[in-house]
């Protein structure tokens, strides 16, 4: 059970004076319950790489292997590999259509052909998952605020069931507590039902609190693959492709070379708190 | 009176049902004082629907206050003869870099203001040259705009707004959609242009680092100024901000939970070398 891609490259447009290589032989696996993040500048090929992971892009050349088949087969049932693999994107608000939200989050599952009865029961559980409230069901979703227009359009794909969750940074354009919401939510959704969770982000901060594998990309090409800890280490290569670490890594250096002996792989707050606490704990020691 | 003044200012607005009948009024703002020095740099925070964008919508009238008063350099902005001079002074710039550019090449697209300002030719040239230049997009003058990143389209957004010489640039939420790259880019480039040429910045931001150069932060919820400082002051108070769904630096937020554990650090740590500075001295 897991998305495999074996030497994907995309090339758009070829042959003409817009030919542009989009993804250079890439290959990683993700195994079922993951929860991965891509990061890369705007550019860096993210984008078109999620897109071939649920077939809405076809590669140029390579393989993807969807639970060990590859997708590319001929008789391949496309159809449900998107039931499997939901795809929400940037602003995922703009596509909600329907004249309440119920409606709009049942359109999902009634597309897969469910009888009108279980497409309700599947979108209330969706919109359960993602923490929309009950009583804003059969309002029109264009009366709801930014927030929770982004979770009703969240549950129209997890409406359909998906084993792997995928989303393009679904937090663009929100306020920090909304930002912190929707993240909150996606974690408890991935730790609830064990699906897999990729999700593309600018914000390192986010990154580095939440998920537990990082998958660089940069034209075109996977940079780095590995635990946030391993990856924002090369935060200076980071910088060079215009990303960074997380603004505790950076402490964590200045604290290093100032003397302190704190590890420079925290990533997050909490991390970064041991570390330095641990230089300063006989001295709260001596004052209790 | 400063650059941007604002009195007692209301904005309503009429809710209306499917039919398009008139079902009540919406107070947006409600009662907001503000006041801009020449040349200085606010930051205006606050959640999604707090009244913002509104806000900063009266700065170049293109909304009218329904209540109290809004001037722009001493011009009231409900006087229709003074509704040009209003939005030369104040230039605005977006969120979304492709909604702003027209031009199909980055010059042409920087001097389409100053030519509908009825500017002779070679002036026009001139303020071209010397906006791109503030932004540090020169070199990409003659280049489509289709082949920019989001920071360089936004930074070429601002030439634009720049090149009508505006004595203020209100930008509302400018770096949202953009890489950490693009964001550093706008920023920097913000902040040069108020060296260069002291304009006066009004930024609307959902980053709390953006805000630390502040001269002055503003927080707006329910369409009103709930808290007013400077940005020390204003990310002392993280629990007020977070009543706000607002945040602190992750810097910020760090030494806070420092305090927390029993470190005797000082209150508003805003930045990497204060923290580190702080550690060392208790060291």
């Amino acid at each position: 059970m897991s998305i495999a891609l074996e030497h994907v490259s995309y090339v758009y447009s070829p042959g003409t004076a817009y030919e542009k290589q989009a993804l250079k032989d890439v290959s990683f696996e993700i195994e079922q319950g993951q929860f991965v993040g891509i990061i890369g500048h705007t550019g860096s090929g993210k984008s078109t790489l999620i897109q071939h992971l649920n077939g809405l892009v076809k590669a140029t050349s390579g393989k993807i292997l969807y639970e060990g088949q590859n997708i590319y087969d001929a008789g391949y049932d496309m159809r449900k590999l998107r039931g499997q693999v939901g795809l929400v994107f940037q602003y995922p608000e703009y596509q909600l259509f329907e004249v309440d939200v119920l409606t709009d989050v049942c359109f999902g599952p009634k597309n897969q052909g469910l009888p009108q009865e279980e497409c309700e029961k599947n979108a209330r559980e969706a919109l359960e998952l993602v923490g929309f409230p009950e009583k804003y069901y059969r309002h029109s979703p264009f009366e709801l605020s930014g927030g929770q227009k982004r979770r009703a359009a969240i549950a129209g794909v997890l409406a359909m069931k998906p084993k792997v969750l995928i989303l393009d940074e679904p937090t663009a354009g929100l306020d920090p507590k909304g930002r912190d919401e929707i993240l909150d939510q996606v974690q408890k959704l991935h730790r609830e039902t064990g699906m897999t969770v990729i999700l593309v982000s600018h914000s390192m901060e986010d990154v580095a609190r939440y998920v537990e594998r990082i998958i660089v990309m940069n034209h075109g090409e996977k940079m780095y693959d590995g635990t946030p800890r391993e990856v924002f280490r090369h935060y200076r290569e980071l910088e060079k492709v215009g990303l960074a670490a997380p603004q505790v890594t950076y402490v964590m250096h200045d604290l290093r070379e100032k003397g302190f002996p704190v590890s420079p792989d925290a990533t997050t707050i909490g991390e970064a708190a041991d570390e330095i606490m641990k230089c300063f704990e006989y001295r709260t020691g001596e004052s209790q | 009176m400063g650059m941007i003044h604002a009195e007692e200012l209301v904005y309503e607005y009429d809710k209306r049902d499917d039919e398009g009948n008139i079902i009540g009024t919406e107070r947006a703002i409600d009662g907001v004082n503000i006041d801009v020095p020449q040349g200085s740099f606010v930051a205006i925070l606050g959640h999604n629907g707090s009244g913002k964008s509104t806000l900063a919508k009266h700065m170049n009238a293109i909304l009218i206050p329904s209540g109290g008063t809004m001037w722009v350099d001493g011009r009231d902005t409900k006087d229709p003869e003074e509704l040009w001079n209003v939005r030369q002074t104040a230039g605005m710039v977006f969120q979304n870099p492709d909604n702003q550019i027209i031009g199909t090449v980055v010059e042409e697209d920087v001097g389409f203001g100053p030519e509908n300002l009825g500017v002779p030719t070679d002036e026009i040239w001139k303020r071209v040259e010397d906006s791109l230049r503030a932004v540090g997009m020169l070199e990409r003058r003659k280049d489509s705009p289709n082949k920019l990143s989001g920071g360089q389209k936004q930074r070429v957004a601002i030439a634009g707004v720049l090149a009508m010489e505006p004595k203020c640039l209100v930008l509302d939420e400018p770096t949202a959609m953009l890489d950490p790259n693009g964001r550093k880019e706008v920023i920097q480039a913000v902040q040069q242009l108020r060296k260069a040429k002291n304009v006066t910045v009004i930024l609307i931001t959902h980053y709390m680092e953006e805000v630390i150069d502040a001269d002055q932060v503003f927080v707006m919820d329910g369409g009103h100024i709930v808290m007013h400082g400077t940005p020390r002051e204003i990310f002392s108070r993280v629990d007020e901000l977070k009543s706000y769904r607002m945040d602190v630096p992750q810097v910020t937020m760090l030494a806070e939970e420092l305090r927390r554990r029993g470190l005797d650090l000082p209150g508003g740590i805003l930045r990497r070398e204060e923290l580190v500075e702080a550690l060392c001295r208790l060291r």
